[in-house]
């Protein structure tokens, strides 16, 4: 049966199209990756060659990990980022279920109102946001952070669970209703597990942009004990000299624990597409 | 002892008025069926006894008691839905038991209550499946299971053989009448399907535009009909209308002569043209117009009729129905 729709033509014009793209994508990061095992001149010399005998160096690792706090930035990116899904997805899913479910007056407009944040980046009221965490004592902390980025991803999270939400079927809301789960176990217990691939799709949105950001964490917690990853690598960019090996060490274990995560989520997203398709 | 009362209920979504002062009584045991066109305010009905909407006016007491503002779980029904509405991450056994754990039976009870209704069903086979894997018959079943754990006080049924196809209806038609047998409980079942509200009740309530109708016995409602949405809407083929001028000259109200009660008769006062013949072995189906009218006679046996003869029908003048201006029976 697909044999018949399936044009091999068009396979490997899709499948060539998909490589490119993959090549294209990964391209910097491998370009980072060899480089981060290579002595500094290699760099400069050749910045495509792969590291061989004479040109291998771990010194770039050596640098991050004798800075000491690298472990610190680690942890602290990690915090703010998982903290922040956290309440994006708890707080975006309640929300996204009171619009998606209930009748009440203003829905619409309320709708309309949490997606504007969408349009609007949320950078321009920097300088807002840095008067309220001085006056409200949160500067260099990580709370500063992930109060910021789970405002950041509260409008794409509701406007994209409440259109999931929307998908479920109300009759299986009220077979729950009749079988007697309050309102809240309808919540966790059921709509959740159905939308759990929009969830992880949101997810992985705000996931990269949270754990690349320079912005706030240099405004808002520059302070060595709250600096995040990406701010952390920073002292290894000089205004007149950058230690290149280093800036690239850094950068290559930066990678690691976004792609742990992205495979946690993108497994939920494939589980959830599969088990939809056959209703 | 009377399982549901309806006194008065009203419902209104808005300024649109969908129920209008309904009045229905289900005794204890009863198998009653809600049948009218689509739109015609039946689920809303069902869903007001189910609670999922609030009545607007009215009363709804279920066993005597009034429940108006009581919560769906609490108030002693199990509802079947159109859709199945099994819950896709859950299998047949935790979609069956969810209710009785939010009960907080013990686990015996639930287990004991599973075993039994799977069995009824047919289900003990499936029991670790999710509802993915099962086809659209075993998902009905699953769903009627759901509701039998629960040994309501009353059952409700919102179009449960709409999905199926109609060899598995006809089939999960009988289990249900068999489950009635069996179970001896109430049960109100919605549908648009006149067969099925025919062979299913004991009591029909047939519902336009939100008012009820006509209540009774099938039978009741077929032979004797109230007004002529009624007599149009149960049988099939359904019954056939002419002005009675046709017959009698100057007569302004409506003549109904159901299908099978037309008989051919070379001194019959309708003569009709052929326009189809429905050969289906065991009975013909001839439509055939009349000035205009189209009119279906359903002849028992086989009869060479070809398209475009005309015919002499004749009846009987005590199966005629003859209705006024309004629709209402004379």
């Amino acid at each position: 049966m697909n044999k018949a729709r399936t044009n091999p033509f068009n396979n490997i014009a899709m499948h060539g199209a998909l490589i490119l793209y993959t090549l294209i994508a990964l391209f910097p990061v491998f370009v980072i990756l060899i480089n981060s095992f290579k002595t500094r001149k290699a760099i400069f010399r050749e910045p495509l060659a792969l590291p061989d005998a004479d040109t291998f160096s771990m010194i770039g690792y050596q640098t991050v990990l004798k800075q000491g706090d690298f472990f610190l930035y680690f942890q602290n990116s990690l915090i703010v980022t998982v903290a922040s899904l956290f309440f994006v997805l708890l707080f975006g899913a309640m929300a996204a279920f009171a619009l998606a479910e209930y009748r009440f007056k203003g829905n619409t407009l309320m709708g309309l109102y949490l997606a504007l944040g969408i349009m609007i980046p949320i950078r321009i009221g920097t300088v807002a946001i840095l008067e309220m965490m001085v006056a409200s004592g949160l500067v260099n902390t990580l709370w500063a952070l992930i109060l910021v980025y789970t405002a950041q991803g509260l409008p794409l999270a509701v406007f994209i669970l409440c259109e999931f939400m929307r998908q479920v079927s109300d009759d299986l809301k009220n077979a729950a209703r009749v079988d007697g789960l309050s309102e809240y176990a309808i919540f966790f217990q059921l709509v959740l597990p159905l939308v759990r691939p929009a969830m992880a799709t949101v997810a992985v949105f705000n996931m990269i942009p949270i754990w690349n950001d320079l912005w706030f964490p240099l405004i808002l917690a520059p302070a060595e004990e709250v600096k995040t990853l990406t701010l952390g690598s920073q002292v290894f960019i000089g205004q007149f000299v950058t230690d290149w090996n280093a800036v690239l060490s850094a950068l290559s274990m930066a990678i690691l624990p976004v792609l742990v995560l992205y495979v946690i989520f993108s497994r939920q997203l494939i589980r959830g597409l599969t088990s939809g398709a056959v209703k | 002892m009377t399982a549901l009362t309806l006194t008065n209920v009203n419902k209104s979504f808005g300024d649109v008025h969908v129920l209008k002062d309904i009045n229905i009584e289900v005794e204890d045991g009863e198998f009653v069926v809600f049948v009218g066109p689509s739109g015609c305010g039946k689920s809303t009905l069902l869903r007001v006894i189910a609670g999922l909407e609030d009545a607007t006016s009215g009363e709804v007491r279920i066993g005597n008691e009034l429940v108006n503002t009581t919560p769906p779980s609490k108030r002693g029904i199990a509802m079947v839905f159109q859709s199945y509405a099994l819950y896709p991450h859950l299998n047949v056994r935790k979609n069956m038991s969810l209710a009785l754990k939010q009960e907080k039976q013990s686990k015996a009870v639930i287990e004991e209550r599973v075993m039994k209704a799977s069995r009824m069903l047919n289900l003990e086979d499936y029991l670790e499946r999710y509802p993915s894997e099962l086809s659209g018959g075993q998902r009905q079943r699953v769903a009627i299971g759901r509701a039998i754990v629960r040994e309501p006080k009353l059952f409700l049924f919102d179009e449960p053989l709409s999905n199926l196809d109609a060899a598995l209806r006809m089939n999960t038609r009988l289990e249900i009448a068999n489950l009635h047998d069996t179970l001896a409980a109430s049960m109100i079942y919605v549908t648009h399907d006149q067969t099925e509200a025919m062979t299913l009740a004991d009591k029909i309530v047939v519902l336009r535009d939100g008012r009820v109708e006509q209540i009774g016995s099938p039978m009741e409602l077929y032979n004797n009909p109230v007004n002529q949405f009624v007599a149009g809407f149960l049988g099939s083929p359904a019954m056939n209308f002419m002005p009675a001028a046709f017959i009698a000259e100057g007569d302004t109200r409506t003549l109904g002569v159901r299908p099978e009660d037309l008989r051919l008769d070379a001194d019959g006062d309708l003569s009709a043209a052929v326009q189809h013949v429905e050969q289906l072995g065991g009975d013909t189906n001839v439509i055939a117009q009349m000035k205009g009218t189209q009119i279906t006679a359903r002849l028992f046996g086989q009869h060479a009729i070809s398209q475009g003869e005309t015919v002499k029908f004749g009846f009987s003048s005590e199966r005629a129905f003859y209705f006024n201006q309004d629709g209402l029976r004379t």
